[in-house]
């Protein structure tokens, strides 16, 4: 396993080679993905791609998000963090409209999403379910429902050369006629998050991609992420339990406390008093192999 | 599946695993090298290729097992026609429908005016009660959907016998053969239209107050459906003896009520809500991943729901109210179609449309001569005929 990966250094000198195999036609589907980003490639890349601007959210009267300001740029991982029940899945939410914040704005590029049509948006914000549903379909055809926001009445050599490419470089090629009923829990997460990309998305959102799946599987995964956002220059936002997990893979963390935004910090900002603060429990946090790890103490 | 079997399947998927594992490792390990993924494009190419034969293959035999599907209909059709009180030869049946309507021979008359509707008739509400089931089943998430999950059964049995029993319209008794007469079908057929549309619109109503949840619609049909049960019940308690006999009559359902005009109307709206429903096939296969999934997709969930369920309402309501309540194609033919063309709309609408038609036009067929001279409404002989042939497939069902 390759373990401590050097994904810091990849992600600068991937050049945009890689996003124009998947993403072959940017301006062919109109204003939605392939505009904005343009717009963003010419500017400078570290300008917000997606922003969630003083979000509010409510269930009837229980206030779930209060004041969530948080945004991603191109080619960084945003873990949110916190513990159960805190906003994170919520907040993911609503940074595609699943859900619709009473107040504030979501941006994507200059876009507000509340303006959007849910076709715009899902050309845009790819999103993968915590939990998904098999049915009796082929991983194949799984995976092609994620062209569904750019499908026309027929399904264009483009739209099965994106599924094709994507199948190959998820591994999944060998199995993309076998029953989504009848693949592991693991493969299926794969699958999904695999929809999410024929999506052609330049943000992904992704609840908690690693529950319910074993160490290697975790590190498999999120290494396919992390492939993904370097390759793509695109940016992710992914819920997480496993903080430790959350360190090696993401650039930058945001801790959920009580419904709103406790703190953003990078690798650095990680230390056992915020850990204590948001969590609750004594931690350390030592180094290895240069990379900080969260241990519990007694 | 026998264990061998199993044990087969079992090892043959650990092989499946390990090979993709062995693979991902591979690409990790790409990963880190940039130079490497580039010159992997060639190998992609040439793997690609098989894919797209390995998957073309695949929906062509899905398309291939839908047009054998049509192929054995039209067989059917004919030998539907064929058969009777009176014998007529296939080749007379083909020379006939060649030569058009109009004949004046018995033989003529016999097909065009009898046969010919009520096979048609066989074949446009079998595969509307599928295309609803398939329908029904995407939105509700609910395998167990049917049209008359929501009640629509029970609220048309009701609207015909509150038709017969005020308005003295539908059957009265006489001493003909069959027993009972139509006095005024058109009566008998708007009250069971009006009673299980009105159905639907109560169904959209609690929807409205309480979000377009499965469960909302299913728990809501459910009792829309008791309660018109009872109010059947009523009616059935307080009439006479012939308005009884009217009722349960007008129950049973049978194709050979309509006339070529009927039909026409069934056809047509039959057909518009199946064309509806196949257009959105690509959002119920969205729905069955998930809702927020399907909402990740750019899909209205909501909508999606609602109109489906109006347009297999629609379906349900305008068969039941003219030909009387046919069960179980609309459950079991989307269940037969799924254990053999999978879930994917694309290929399960029209394999069900199909495989209602099929079945429904064989009900018909045998209920016309298994007793003769005695004729059975087709809707005894549907779950005769389809239950076992359903769990055969449940035990020996064949994935293609």
């Amino acid at each position: 396993m390759t373990g401590d990966h050097t994904h810091d250094g990849v992600m600068h000198e991937h050049p945009h080679s890689h996003r124009d195999v998947v993403h072959t036609h940017p301006h062919s589907h109109g204003g939605g993905c392939g505009g904005c980003c343009e717009h963003h490639r010419d500017d400078d890349d570290c300008l917000a791609l997606l922003r969630a601007d003083a979000v509010e959210f409510e269930y009837g009267t229980t206030k779930i998000l209060k004041d969530i300001t948080v945004e991603v740029s191109r080619g960084e991982i945003l873990a949110i963090l916190g513990p159960n029940g805190v906003g994170k899945s919520t907040l993911l939410k609503c940074m595609n409209m699943i859900l619709k914040p009473k107040a504030g704005t979501i941006l994507i590029g200059d876009m507000d999403l509340s303006k959007m049509s849910g076709r715009d948006i899902a050309r845009n914000v790819g999103y993968v379910a915590q939990r998904n549903e098999s049915a009796r379909m082929t991983v194949f055809d799984t995976v092609l429902l994620g062209r569904k926001p750019h499908l026309g009445w027929k399904i264009t050599e483009h739209d099965y050369d994106l599924v094709y490419d994507a199948l190959e470089k998820f591994g999944l090629s060998n199995m993309q006629l076998r029953y989504i009923d009848e693949i592991s829990g693991g493969e299926l997460q794969r699958v999904c998050v695999c929809r999410a990309i024929v999506q052609e998305p330049s943000v992904l959102l992704l609840d908690e991609p690693t529950s319910a799946l074993d160490m290697s599987r975790q590190m498999e995964i999120l290494k396919l992420i992390r492939h993904v956002v370097d390759c793509h220059n695109c940016a992710t936002i992914m819920t997480m339990h496993d903080l430790n997990l959350a360190l090696r893979f993401a650039d930058k963390f945001v801790f959920m406390k009580g419904g709103k935004i406790h703190k953003i910090c990078d690798k650095s900002g990680v230390t056992p008093e915020l850990i204590e603060e948001v969590y609750g429990i004594a931690v350390d946090v030592i180094s290895h192999n240069n990379m900080p790890i969260v241990v519990p103490k007694f | 599946m026998t264990t061998e079997d199993k044990a087969e399947e079992i090892s043959k998927t650990e092989y499946t695993v390990d090979t993709v594992e062995d693979k991902a490792e591979d690409r990790a390990e790409e990963t880190t090298e940039n130079s490497a993924q580039c010159t992997a494009e060639n190998k992609v190419e040439d793997r690609t290729e098989g894919n797209v034969e390995d998957y073309m293959s695949y929906v062509g035999r899905k398309y291939t097992a839908i047009f054998l599907g049509i192929a054995v209909t039209v067989v059917m059709f004919l030998v539907s026609i064929s058969v009777g009180s009176v014998s007529i030869p296939i080749p007379d049946v083909i020379s006939t429908i060649l030569g058009g309507p109009g004949g004046t021979s018995l033989v003529e008359r016999v097909i065009w005016n009898i046969r010919i509707p009520q096979a048609l008739t066989a074949i446009a509400a079998g595969a509307g009660l599928a295309v609803a089931g398939v329908a029904m089943q995407s939105v509700l998430r609910n395998p167990l959907a049917s049209p008359f999950t929501l009640g629509l059964s029970n609220a048309a049995a009701f609207g015909a016998a509150v038709g017969i029993l005020i308005f003295d319209a539908g059957m009265t008794g006489s001493n003909m053969m069959d027993a009972v007469v139509i006095n005024n079908p058109y009566l008998t057929t708007g009250m069971a239209f009006i009673l299980s549309m009105l159905t639907t619109v109560l169904i959209l109503a609690i929807t409205r107050i309480r979000g377009a949840t499965p469960e909302t619609m299913v728990l809501a049909g459910v009792a829309i459906s008791s309660l018109f049960a009872a109010g059947l019940m009523a009616v059935q308690y307080f009439v006479d003896d012939t308005r009884l006999a009217s009722i349960v009559f007008w129950q049973f359902g049978d194709v050979a009520r309509a006339s070529w005009s009927e039909l026409g109307l069934i056809a047509l709206i039959v057909l518009i809500c199946s064309i509806y429903i196949f257009c959105k096939r690509w959002d119920y296969n969205a729905v069955d991943a998930g809702e927020e999934t399907a909402k990740g997709l750019g899909v209205n969930v909501d909508m999606t729901r609602i109109t489906g369920m109006v347009a297999a309402s629609l379906i349900s309501a305008i068969v039941v109210s003219f030909l009387g309540i046919i069960g179980f194609v609309g459950l079991v033919c989307p269940h037969m179609m799924r254990r053999i063309v999978g879930d994917d709309h694309r290929f399960l609408i029209p394999a069900s449309l199909v495989c209602g038609s099929l079945l429904l036009l064989v009900a018909d067929t045998v209920a016309r001569t298994i007793i003769a001279p005695h004729i059975l409404p087709v809707a005894v002989l549907t779950a005769f005929l389809g239950a076992p042939i359903f769990i055969y497939i449940i035990i020996k069902g064949r994935r293609i």
